[in-house]
């Protein structure tokens, strides 16, 4: 995006450490307490993550807005955010307090859109469109709906227009549309919108010292029936292993062998 | 039981109505008739008096149908605004969507404005025995599926990935359609849609294609992938893929399979490199016949295959494509057919 004067003062963008979707295979259920077990999976922060701060940083770029991270997490994933910053943002504010864990994607958004009042006016507030752990691709919309502000979903494109009004291309199952929209607003992009910039070894150094606030329902101060287990309106009855539904047959000899087998077997399905 | 008014959102774009909301619509009919309830089809744009009546042999009672040009194209704020006065002044328990680009933004905004609960791309929607609606969301890593209740608020919402329920066949029934009022002021907030583009899709829809060649994060690369590409391009089937090709760049993000992808049901799937996480296997797992191939024998793909190969793909695959190319010499084609 070509920019100019200054015409946006700051940008929010929502974040998420998610255990690293490489080491998935380890992540167990402990059928008692039907809860998770991280088994100390590396934490990394949300793919799509990336291109929402790559976005804020390329506006900061061309007009100087301040960029500030904000994520709901445990105490423990302040490396990841600081991995986060080394990306060239202005600072980072962590959400961090007992009472938010076990909320549901509503109570998340009120979460999120008290930091962000907290942290004060912000023209733009950009998210990944979804992130890999839950995938349901709630909170983005919620956050916006709860501050009040428009939103737009899988955001592939954005260029601005003229004034404050932004040119946004978004993804949809036919193609895409083109929307205009005026700040302040929510945006949720999609990997296509940018190429996250590449980070050094020596930023990442020299991000490691740098400071993060953290704030706890003490400074949020949200009524906590609505946040957490408890805040939240959805709840899980029940958690089933999923019926694995058959136990075919194994294919053995050498590669050659392999394949005539499965050749036979298509032919007799009807499929060659 | 109580009798439940489920109400399903259906999405049209340019006049054509989206499979997945008579999908829904079917599923709605099932769990209205098991708790004398009712369905009501929620069909929103402007000039739709045939569409409207085109939902009532899919399980529709009602067609609740809001039809004013303001309404063309779809945008997000006063397609919030008015499903939130559908939901109140009809007194929904239960609102369906498809979880497509337009549910999946659409959903979690009215649920936020109404102050309730919603579970995201369900697998299976049913009724406990107080009418209260249960639903089925697979949980990532474990294999697990976790069951979802909204006990307090209302209306309960769901959305539902396209071709995960079955579209059910038109029947002769009765039903009515009702028009509501547009007010002008909801078209003045929000974003304003300048163009939309519709874009030809290529090939064959994965959805459609009767084999289905995918791969995982075990392909490696690009390299791989053209082997894939070849074998699906001989059986005259598709290519889809798992999360990790796509965020790779080996793949795009329509040839996703899984919970956050796409579902498909073909006569054959075969997985390469893919170790059967259960984001995937809720996409994939109610294929006609399924062949699984991977270096792991332990691989969780193995327990959903109704054919399991312990093999590098690399291996197997020149060979399959070599052994298929000779039998169809024999026998047939050099031209692929649409489905």
């Amino acid at each position: 995006m070509e920019l100019s004067e200054v015409f946006l003062k700051r940008i929010i963008v929502c974040i998420k450490p998610i255990p690293d979707p490489k080491e998935w295979g380890r992540l167990r259920m402990d059928p008692d307490t039907k809860t998770l077990i991280r088994e100390e999976i590396p934490s990394v922060i949300n793919p799509l993550d990336k291109h929402a701060i790559e976005a804020a940083l390329e506006i900061k770029d061309g007009c100087g807005a301040e960029v500030v991270l904000l994520a709901m997490a445990p105490l423990e994933s302040r490396p990841v955010l600081r991995e986060a910053l080394a990306m060239g943002a202005d600072r980072a504010v962590l959400l961090s307090d007992k009472v938010f864990a076990g909320s549901d994607t509503l109570a998340t958004a009120r979460i999120l859109a008290a930091g962000i009042r907290k942290i004060g006016s912000s023209d733009l507030i950009f998210c990944g469109n979804l992130t890999l752990d839950g995938s349901t691709a709630q909170v983005p919309s919620q956050v916006a709906e709860l501050l009040g502000i428009p939103s737009i979903m899988h955001v592939s494109g954005m260029d601005r227009m003229d004034g404050k009004r932004l040119l946004i291309t978004q993804k949809i199952e036919q193609g895409h549309a083109k929307l205009v929209a005026e700040p302040p607003l929510l945006l949720a992009l999609v990997k296509e919108a940018n190429t996250p910039r590449y980070i050094s070894f020596l930023e990442i150094l020299a991000a490691e010292k740098r400071e993060i606030a953290t704030w706890s329902n003490e400074t949020l101060k949200i009524d906590v029936s609505l946040i957490g287990m408890s805040g939240s309106l959805t709840k899980m009855e029940d958690l089933l292993l999923h019926e694995k539904k058959r136990r075919g047959i194994r294919l053995n000899g050498d590669s050659e062998e392999i394949a005539r087998q499965l050749a036979e077997k298509l032919h007799q399905i009807g499929i060659i | 039981m109580k009798p439940q008014h489920i109400g399903v959102f259906i999405e049209q774009r340019n006049h054509e109505l989206l499979d997945v909301g008579l999908e829904l619509l079917g599923k709605a009919r099932q769990l209205a008739d098991s708790s004398g309830g009712r369905v009501s089809a929620l069909l929103l744009g402007k000039n739709l008096t045939t569409l409207a009546k085109d939902l009532i042999p899919y399980g529709a009672d009602t067609v609740l149908k809001a039809d004013n040009p303001l309404l063309e194209p779809y945008r997000l704020l006063p397609y919030t605004a008015l499903l939130e006065n559908i939901c109140k002044i009809y007194d929904l328990d239960i609102l369906l969507l498809g979880a497509t680009r337009m549910g999946m933004e659409l959903a979690p905004r009215l649920a936020a404005r109404l102050n309730t609960g919603l579970s995201a791309h369900c697998i299976d929607l049913q009724l406990d025995a107080d009418g209260k609606l249960l639903q089925m969301v697979p949980g990532w890593g474990g294999g697990v599926v976790a069951t979802i209740k909204c006990p307090d608020h209302r209306p309960q919402m769901a959305t539902v990935m396209p071709g995960v329920m079955k579209k059910p066949e038109p029947v002769s029934r009765t039903g009515q359609v009702l028009d509501l009022p547009v007010e002008e002021e909801i078209h003045i907030s929000g974003p304003r849609v300048l163009e939309v583009h519709i874009e030809e899709p290529e090939g064959i829809p994965m959805e459609k294609a009767e084999v289905v060649v995918v791969g995982g994060w075990g392909i490696g690369g690009p390299e791989g992938w053209r082997l894939l590409e070849e074998l699906a391009g001989l059986l005259c089937g598709a290519v889809g893929a798992t999360r990790p090709p796509v965020d790779e760049g080996w793949a795009s993000e329509s040839q996703m399979i899984g919970q956050s992808g796409k579902t498909i049901r073909p006569r054959l799937y075969i997985g390469a490199g893919i170790s059967g996480m259960t984001h995937h296997v809720v996409g994939m797992d109610e294929s006609d016949c399924i062949v699984a191939i991977n270096t792991n024998p332990k691989a969780a793909i193995f327990a959903v295959s109704d054919i399991a190969v312990v093999a590098d793909y690399r291996k197997i695959l020149p060979l399959l494509i070599k052994e298929i190319r000779a039998r169809l010499r024999d026998s047939r084609i050099d031209t692929c057919e649409m489905p």
